[in-house]
C-alpha cells in the first residue's frame, strides 16, 4: 500500500546556452533552440526516484507534475523514462502567461486533486524564469513547511523528514513535519540517465491532461489574468563591453597588470 | 484573455518570430500566428515595428490603494548583525521615497540586533520598526515570515524591499504569498514611473540574455528582492537627530510565535570560507587548474586581496572543491568588485553568475575561451606562470609598505 505520494513539479524551458543576441537589431534569436527538462529539475525527480528506491516495498509513489502548453508532454516522457511512476500534464490556454503566484495556485490545485501528497520536490529554480519563488509560495498554498536549497535528505518517512540545506555560508538540518516542499540543489545527488526499460516505459505511457475546469479553477486564479506581476517590456542589456588585453612575457603582463590594480583602487 | 496579431497591419517580416523563446509564432500566408505555445511574455509585442500585436481582454480592475503609502526594507540579519545589503536597500529606498515623496521605513528581525540595526539610520531612514527577541536567533521562516506580515499589515508600505539572499529567497515569496500580493525576484532596477506612481521593477531573465521590466498589478505591497551588491550603500550626511523617538519597538507575543521547523543542527566550513556573495574580492579556478591541490595557489592570491575563492562546475563537479564555492547558474550568483577567473573557459552557465561583477580579469591560454567576452582585462597566459608571479609581486607591495 502507498505510505508517501511524492509529486516532483518539473517544467520545460528553451535551453539557454542556444541563445544568441542579434549584432544588429539587438534582438535575440531564437531559431534552433530546443526545449529542454529545466536542468535543475532533473535533480528533483532523481530524488523522487531515490525515495522510492529506498524504501523496503512498493510503499512510495513518484508522480510527475508539469504546468505548460501540450508540447510540455515531452518532459514528463523523459521523467517516466528515469523512473517517475506517472505524470500528468496541467495544460489550458488559460494557465498561459503565469507569474510566480498563479502558477503555484495551478499546481496547489492539481497537488489537492491528487490527493495526500506527503512530499513536494521542485528543482531550486528554473532555467528561464530563474527566480525561485514557485516552491515557497505553492507550499505557502499548501499551508505546509518548505525548505529550500535542500542539499541532502538524511531521514524520511510518512510523517516526518530529516533535511539538510544549504545557506550561504553553512549548512542547517531541520527536522519538518509532512506534508511539506522542498527545492533541491544539484549537490543533492547525480540523475541517472534513462534505462531502455525506462525508454520503452516512456513511449507507450498514456499521460492524462488536466485543464483548468478539471482542476476547479476559474479563469480569474490563472494565467496572466491570475497573476499578480506582469512584464511591461523586454529588452536585452546594452552590451558596451571593452576588453584590454594585456600583452608581453609573463614577468610583464603581471607588472602592467599589477599597475591596473593599483589604479582601480582595488589594491 | 487573447493575444491577437492585426492581419491589415502585419507585413510576416519574421521579426517577431525570431524574438520568440517559445516556439509560439509562424507565418502563415504572410502574416504571423500565434500558437498555443505562447506565454504571454510580451517579447513579439516589442519588437514588433507596426505595433501588429496586442493582448486584450486583461480585465484590469482599479483597486483603490491610497491606505498604503512608503517604502520599507527588509534588514535581514546575520547573527546579531544586520547584512549589508539591507543597507544597501536603504539607500535604494531613500531614492524610490524621495521621488514618491513618501517616508522610508524598515523593519529588522532577528535577535540582538538592535546596534546594528541603529545603523541604517545613517543611510537616510526616517523610522525603524524593531522585533528583538530571542525567538528570532535561528533561520525559521515561517515564524519570520509571520512577523513581517504583522508590519506590513500594520504599516501598509507601497513598495516593500528585501535581500535576495538565500533565506531572503525563502522566506519572502512566503511573505508574498501571505499576502497575496506579487513579487519579482533578483531586481537590478527599480524606478518610479512618475505618472502612475507604481515601482518599475527590472530584472535579467534567461541567465542574464534579456532584461524584463515587471509590474505588480492589482495588489499591494508592490514586493521586490534584490541581490546582494546590486545597489551603492551610501551614506548621507550625518544624521543628528535623535533616533530614539524614530525607533518602534514591536513586542511579540512569544507563545504565539512557535516554529513548525525544528533545527537540529548547523554546521560551518570552519577552514573555509564559503559565503563567497559576501566578498569583494573573488578568485576563481575553473577546469584549467588540473586538481584539488592547485586550489591552494588562488586561496593564497585571494588571502592577498582579502578575498575568497571561487570555481567554475567544471572544477566542482571534477571534486576538487566543494559545491558551495560554484558561481554560476547552478550555484552562486555573485558580484565583487574584482572577479579574478583563473583557468576558466567561461560555459555560459558560468558567465551568467559572475558577469555582473565590476571589474573582470580572466587568464586563460585559449585566447578564444568565451571568458574574454566578458571581462575587462584579459591575459593569454599560463596561470600556473602567471598566478605565482602575481601573488609574488602582491607580496613585495605588502612588504614594502
Amino acid at each position: 500500500m502507498i505510505q508517501i505520494k511524492i509529486a516532483v513539479c518539473i517544467k520545460q524551458v528553451p535551453g539557454t546556452t542556444e541563445i544568441k543576441i542579434d549584432p544588429e537589431t539587438n534582438t535575440l534569436i531564437r531559431e534552433g533552440i530546443e526545449n529542454i527538462i529545466n536542468p535543475f529539475d532533473a535533480y528533483a525527480i532523481e530524488e523522487g526516484v531515490r525515495i522510492r528506491e529506498r524504501s523496503s516495498s512498493e510503499e512510495v509513489e513518484v508522480i510527475a507534475l508539469t504546468m505548460g502548453p501540450p508540447q510540455s508532454k515531452e518532459i514528463l516522457k523523459e521523467a517516466i523514462s528515469v523512473g517517475v511512476d506517472r505524470a500528468i500534464l496541467l495544460s489550458d490556454r488559460a494557465f498561459a502567461g503565469a507569474d510566480t503566484w498563479a502558477t503555484s495556485n495551478t499546481l496547489a490545485k492539481a497537488i489537492n486533486k491528487i490527493e495526500d501528497c506527503r512530499l513536494i520536490i521542485l528543482g531550486k529554480q528554473t532555467l528561464d524564469g530563474d527566480t525561485g519563488q514557485v516552491g515557497p509560495e505553492l507550499a505557502q498554498r499548501l499551508n505546509i513547511p518548505f525548505i529550500g536549497y535542500a542539499s541532502s535528505i538524511l531521514e524520511i518517512n510518512r510523517n516526518k523528514m530529516k533535511v539538510k540545506r544549504l545557506m550561504e555560508d553553512r549548512y542547517e538540518t531541520f527536522e519538518i513535519n509532512l506534508p511539506a516542499a522542498i527545492s533541491v540543489v544539484k549537490d543533492i545527488n547525480t540523475p541517472r540517465v534513462p534505462s531502455l526499460r525506462g525508454k520503452m516505459k516512456a513511449k507507450s505511457v498514456e499521460i492524462p491532461v488536466w485543464d483548468a475546469n478539471q482542476l476547479g479553477a476559474d479563469e480569474d486564479e490563472v494565467g496572466l489574468s491570475g497573476s499578480y506581476t506582469q512584464v511591461v517590456k523586454i529588452f536585452t542589456p546594452k552590451i558596451k563591453h571593452e576588453i584590454k588585453m594585456i600583452e608581453g612575457s609573463p614577468g610583464e603582463q603581471v607588472e602592467k597588470l599589477y599597475k591596473e590594480l593599483k589604479e582601480l583602487n582595488v589594491i | 484573455m487573447e493575444i491577437k496579431v492585426n492581419k491589415e497591419t502585419c507585413t510576416g517580416c519574421n521579426l517577431c518570430k525570431k524574438v520568440c523563446l517559445y516556439d509560439a509564432i509562424e507565418i502563415v500566408d504572410g502574416k504571423a500566428v500565434i500558437n498555443e505555445n505562447c506565454i504571454f511574455c510580451g517579447a513579439c509585442i516589442e519588437v514588433c515595428k507596426l505595433n501588429s500585436i496586442e493582448i486584450t481582454g486583461l480585465k484590469e480592475e482599479q483597486k483603490d490603494f491610497s491606505d498604503y503609502s512608503g517604502v520599507c526594507v527588509y534588514l535581514e540579519a546575520n547573527g546579531d548583525r544586520i547584512a549589508d545589503v539591507g543597507f544597501e536597500l536603504v539607500s535604494e529606498g531613500r531614492k524610490l521615497a524621495d521621488q514618491l515623496d513618501v517616508k522610508l521605513s524598515a523593519v529588522a528581525v532577528g535577535s540582538s540586533i538592535e546596534k546594528s540595526a541603529l545603523e541604517a539610520f545613517q543611510y537616510g531612514l526616517d523610522k525603524l520598526y524593531l522585533i528583538d527577541s530571542p525567538v528570532f536567533s535561528d533561520n525559521l521562516d515561517d515564524i519570520f515570515a509571520k512577523a513581517l506580515v504583522q508590519v506590513i499589515t500594520r504599516y501598509k508600505p507601497e513598495i516593500f524591499l528585501a535581500g535576495a539572499t538565500w533565506f531572503g529567497r525563502t522566506l519572502i515569496p512566503k511573505v508574498a504569498a501571505i499576502l497575496k500580493t506579487g513579487l519579482t525576484a533578483d531586481c537590478t532596477g527599480l524606478e518610479i514611473d512618475k505618472e502612475k506612481k507604481i515601482l518599475l521593477q527590472t530584472r535579467p531573465t534567461f541567465g542574464g540574455n534579456i532584461l524584463a521590466t515587471i509590474i505588480t498589478r492589482n495588489a499591494r505591497p508592490q514586493m521586490a528582492t534584490v541581490r546582494p551588491h546590486v545597489m551603492e550603500k551610501k551614506k548621507i550626511a550625518q544624521d543628528k537627530g535623535d533616533y530614539k523617538d524614530r525607533i518602534e519597538y514591536i513586542d511579540i507575543d512569544e507563545k504565539n510565535f512557535k516554529s513548525k521547523y525544528k533545527l537540529l543542527d548547523t554546521e560551518k566550513e570552519l577552514n573555509e570560507n564559503i559565503n563567497i556573495t559576501d566578498y569583494d574580492v573573488i578568485v576563481s579556478g575553473g577546469r584549467g587548474l588540473g586538481g584539488s591541490e592547485k586550489f591552494s595557489m588562488l586561496k593564497e592570491l585571494a588571502g592577498l586581496l582579502r578575498g575568497v575563492v571561487g570555481a567554475s562546475r567544471a572544477a566542482v563537479d571534477s571534486g576538487w572543491i566543494s559545491y558551495p564555492h560554484q558561481v554560476g547558474q547552478t550555484g552562486k550568483t555573485v558580484n565583487p568588485k574584482l572577479y579574478i577567473a583563473c583557468g576558466i573557459s567561461g560555459a555560459i552557465q558560468h558567465l551568467a553568475g559572475m558577469q555582473t561583477s565590476d571589474i573582470i580579469i580572466a587568464i586563460n591560454k585559449d585566447p578564444n575561451a568565451p571568458i574574454f567576452k566578458v571581462a575587462n582585462y584579459g591575459i593569454v597566459g599560463d596561470i600556473f606562470e602567471v598566478v605565482p608571479m602575481l601573488i609574488k609581486r602582491l607580496k613585495n607591495k605588502i612588504l614594502l609598505v
